[in-house]
């Protein structure tokens, strides 16, 4: 036992390489290797043309808050101390959004297109989380 | 070809509704469905086909409980709240490809005294995205992963709490004409505003009950409805949409439309009837933003303007669309839009404990698994 009391993903060999990347400081999407478009959350095929081909690339790493929610009640007991939090959902450039909590960002500032950029969490050994920051 | 009048809703079925068993899922469940056997006039054995809800019953439970000798189809559909209307769609085919006459729809529920919501999300197969990239991060439960939604959907559109809460303060005064549910002391839009915030904008009063009890309906091919206990209440249309991005929310193009919006204009076109045509609706309620959204989406108005929509009473008895006449899933009782259903067969018999006057045509539309849709239109028959 780490003492850790949160859920705690599991990744498979589809999505391992995008833990292994925050681990190692990077925010890595999926990319078809043939049309190029780019998705997320990772999977095996590419909803627009359908190939199985994928690669691995670095986001830029910043975006704009598409929508968020201020938790207030903890739907899980490993939560219970961080109360209130914000989940901030964001628009990444690359075309796809990501889930991740805000860190040292007030409620009050919130709004639809405020810039956030990424940062890294490590959480425990063996996970690495984002979090998004004001830019 | 089309399933206009392809089946009948012949008997409705429900136990008490509580907070607080010691019973089982599975004695709720065959209790309700005995009740809307014996509604129909029919015998438990005359069933030839199920549609339980997933994670409850199964057909061998059916058949051992009911002495059913010939069960020619069984099935889920596995649509989380909207899985009891999205099994009206499915009973229809069954139905008029000539394979069943009388199709039992049921769910039995121990919501408040078994697992709750945040753990019975978790262990969800549809899920497991979310499990691995929301969940750890702290969105875990309906309520956070909803509340976004409404989030944009106040900052586009200037949407507002009391709005919202109109919704809550008027299906609440329904539940409190009702003989059976759970919550019936009226509450006001400050009572609204002073409950205490879950996931910003929803306030606890926002969010739907976790109940004990079960609810059925009886499905009936049109030639044998004719001949039963009770006027047949007949579907006119009826159709399932998913949304984009349906597990994830985040990824969905639009936070602000529901899988609803795609299945709606087909369940019109198959009706023959447009919004406007609606007496009573019974809409999935299991946040009061869901059901605004759902009334943009069913075309009551256009997007953006459910905030007004909803305002002055208009879902009230005698509003202008009267909305969750039992009191939904906010006040009533959760059992996943399966006593949506059976309202409506009420209202339309005239049988309703708050009846809507003169209501001849009405839909009931579920909600779930973070998006999913299904409505069905019916009229007396």
């Amino acid at each position: 036992m780490d003492g850790y009391d949160k859920l705690v993903p599991t990744p498979t060999a589809e999505t391992q390489p995008y833990w292994d990347g925050l681990r190692d400081g990077r925010l890595r999407l999926q990319r078809c290797a043939d049309c190029g478009k780019v998705r997320h959350y990772p999977r095996p095929v590419c909803d627009s043309c359908w190939s199985m081909n994928v690669e691995w690339m670095d986001a830029a790493g910043h975006g704009t808050v598409h929508s968020w929610t201020v938790t207030h009640y903890a739907f899980h007991p490993g939560f219970k101390g961080e109360l209130p939090y914000i989940l901030l959902t964001v628009d990444l450039p690359e075309g796809v959004r990501m889930n991740a909590r805000a860190r040292g960002i007030d409620a009050s500032a919130l709004r639809i297109g405020l810039p956030v950029k990424i940062a890294f969490d490590r959480v425990k050994d063996d996970l690495t989380l984002p979090v998004f920051e004001a830019t | 070809m089309s399933m206009y009048e392809a089946g009948a809703i012949t008997g409705v079925g429900e136990t008490k509704y509580l907070r607080g068993t010691d019973r089982s899922a599975l004695s709720f469940q065959l209790e309700a469905s005995l009740n809307a056997i014996r509604d129909a006039g029919l015998m438990p054995s005359d069933i030839d086909g199920l549609i339980p809800y997933g994670h409850g019953a199964v057909a061998e439970d059916f058949i051992t409980n009911f002495g059913i000798k010939d069960l020619r189809f069984s099935a889920t559909t596995p649509m989380g709240g909207a899985s009891a209307v999205a099994a009206i769609q499915c009973a229809l085919a069954v139905i008029q490809a000539g394979i069943c006459k009388h199709v039992l729809i049921s769910l039995g529920r121990t919501g408040y005294s078994g697992g709750r919501i945040g753990t019975r999300v978790q262990q969800m197969p549809q899920f497991k995205v979310i499990g691995e990239f929301e969940m750890p991060l702290g969105a875990i439960a309906p309520a956070q992963l909803y509340a976004p939604m409404a989030r944009r959907h106040m900052e586009l559109y200037g949407t507002t709490s009391r709005q919202l809460a109109e919704i809550a303060v008027t299906t609440r005064y329904h539940a409190s004409l009702q003989s059976n549910a759970t919550m019936k002391n009226p509450i006001t839009i400050e009572d609204h505003q002073s409950s205490r915030m879950i996931s910003d904008p929803l306030r606890l009063l926002d969010c739907s009950l976790e109940s004990d009890g079960g609810a059925a309906v009886v499905i009936s091919a049109p030639d044998r409805a004719r001949d039963l206990a009770k006027r047949p209440i007949m579907v006119m249309g009826v159709a399932e949409g998913h949304p984009d991005s349906p597990s994830a929310i985040t990824q969905r193009p639009d936070l602000t439309t529901l899988g609803l919006a795609k299945a709606a204009p087909k369940a019109f076109a198959m009706a023959g009837l447009t919004p406007a045509d609606i007496d009573v609706a019974e809409v999935y309620d299991c946040f009061t933003y869901i059901v605004m959204c759902q009334l943009e989406d069913l075309g009551f108005c256009k997007k953006g303007e459910g905030g007004g929509f909803v305002q002055d009473g208009a879902l009230g008895l005698n509003g202008r669309l009267p909305v969750n006449t039992h009191g939904g899933l906010l006040s009533q009782a959760h059992m996943a839009g399966m006593n949506h259903i059976v309202e409506l067969a009420r209202q339309l018999r005239g049988e309703a404990e708050a009846q809507v006057p003169d209501a001849e045509i009405g839909l009931v539309t579920g909600y779930g698994d973070m998006g999913d849709g299904a409505l069905a239109i019916m009229r007396r028959g």
